[in-house]
């Protein structure tokens, strides 16, 4: 095995975990849904990578070529790209309508207004 | 693209962070075509890289620039991650390596899509066909999905807002 | 931005070329890279940049929100109506292949078709979150 070998994966892990790190550290509902991003982003490029086949080319039909790369991932993240981003849109939206409500996108902040309100 | 990710963890100047999530995907957008994934780049870069960093800043206009406490407990946050990461990259070593025309994806589905969708479906672009013939349902399912994110986003945002219900704005003016 | 001359005048050469640009992705997604999905996003892009450079009303009068609900619904519709006029015509749920006597030339109308479904979904999905998020920020002014 040599070099490349596994590392397209460890790239993934690695991606999806700075992802992951910033959902939990950080209290920011909008950095929040940045690092949601990194972690969607993350998982696009395992698919992708897991589809390259050495020597392929793009999936386009044409004379003379024999290996194509794989192009079953290509259209389930080609989707999910487009989806992601209406998902991410409509989290968004919740953190516009959480600010009008709480008049803060801090997580702790609304954690506090909430035990005053019980109070 | 990874130090890219990891100044996003730092920073805490979230128009800064925008950008660089702009220019985080535009990488991802190039690494694509270097996998051979044309229709996949095309997208990410009109998608990632235009039109959630323009949604992004739209947010940023209606909320707040800067994000205000330090992260809370990293060091539990990290403790996590790390192991989280060296189990997935424990479970990584039985993966086929990179490239390998072997690997167990390439032999299922996949060659008949590349062999037959020619004279099948007809389109010389193979994602196309299989994205629009063979695997419709999945398609349809994903239109319905961002119909409904949108109805979602008109239901939040659309309807009148209540003033009323404001609470303490906590010193700030939002748009 | 009434003050940008340059960016008016680039924007407004820039405009028509993205449409265009997004009309050709749109129709050529058999051949090479594209489809609707990545045409509707561009073509969103084209309305999100004329309703940035002028202005978010002007924009709406181009392109009232309500043609865009309609446009969201529609080309979910005409996905699914393909899909059943299949169904109508003897095939199964989404076999486009009845839809000509040849199947590939059936094969090629359906996915065109679908396609351009999706493209004005797409299309009128993101215009829509825009004017949300664009719209939200003089409301308060007014209550």
């Amino acid at each position: 095995m040599e070099f490349p070998g596994l590392f397209n994966y460890w790239i993934a892990v690695v991606l999806m975990m700075t992802g992951f790190y910033i959902v939990i550290a950080q209290g920011n509902l909008i950095k929040k849904v940045v690092g949601l991003n990194i972690f969607q982003v993350s998982v696009f490029v395992f698919y992708i990578s897991m589809s390259k086949i050495k020597g392929g080319t793009a999936p386009i039909l044409d004379e003379g070529i024999e290996i194509y790369t794989n192009p079953l991932p290509h259209v389930l993240i080609l989707t999910a790209i487009v989806v992601g981003v209406a998902t991410t849109a409509l989290a968004l939206a919740l953190v516009v309508r959480i600010r009008d409500a709480y008049g803060t996108i801090e997580e702790d902040e609304i954690g506090k207004l909430e035990q005053e309100e019980e109070t | 693209m990874t130090v890219t990710a990891f100044a996003l963890v730092r920073l805490r100047n979230l128009f800064a962070v925008v950008m660089l999530s702009g220019i985080f995907s535009l990488l991802a957008a190039v690494l694509y075509v270097v996998l051979d994934a044309v229709d996949v780049a095309f997208t990410e870069a009109a998608v990632g890289a235009g039109i959630a960093t323009v949604l992004m800043l739209g947010t940023l206009a209606l909320t707040t620039g800067v994000v205000k406490e330090a992260p809370r407990k990293p060091l539990a946050a990290l403790l996590i991650v790390s192991l989280t990461g060296a189990l997935l990259i424990f479970g990584t070593l039985d993966m086929p390596p990179y490239g390998d025309p072997n690997a167990p994806i390439h032999h299922h589905v996949a060659p008949r899509y590349i062999e037959k969708s020619g004279s099948e479906v007809g389109p010389p672009n193979i994602v196309t066909s299989v994205l629009a013939s063979y695997r419709g349902y999945d398609t349809l399912g994903e239109v319905t999905v961002i119909f409904t994110a949108a109805a979602g986003i008109l239901i939040l945002l659309g309807g009148r807002r209540r003033p009323g219900k404001k609470r303490r704005t906590a010193g700030k003016t939002g748009g | 931005m009434k003050s940008k001359p340059v960016l008016r005048v680039t924007s407004k050469l820039l405009i028509p070329a993205i449409m265009l640009f997004a009309l050709y992705v749109q129709f050529h997604g058999d051949f090479g890279p594209g489809g609707g999905f990545q045409a509707g996003v561009i073509f969103a892009s084209a309305f999100i940049l004329y309703a940035l450079i002028f202005d978010i009303d002007t924009a709406r009068k181009v392109v009232p929100a309500w043609m865009m609900r309609v446009g969201l619904a529609s080309g979910l519709l005409l996905y699914a109506g393909v899909g059943v006029v299949g169904l109508l015509l003897g095939g199964k749920y989404l076999d486009y292949s009845v839809l000509a006597d040849n199947p590939v030339i059936g094969q090629h109308l359906g996915i065109t078709l679908i396609e351009f479904g999706v493209g004005v979904t797409v299309a009128s999905a993101m215009i829509t979150i825009f004017y949300l998020f664009a719209g939200q920020g003089r409301q308060p002014e007014d209550s």
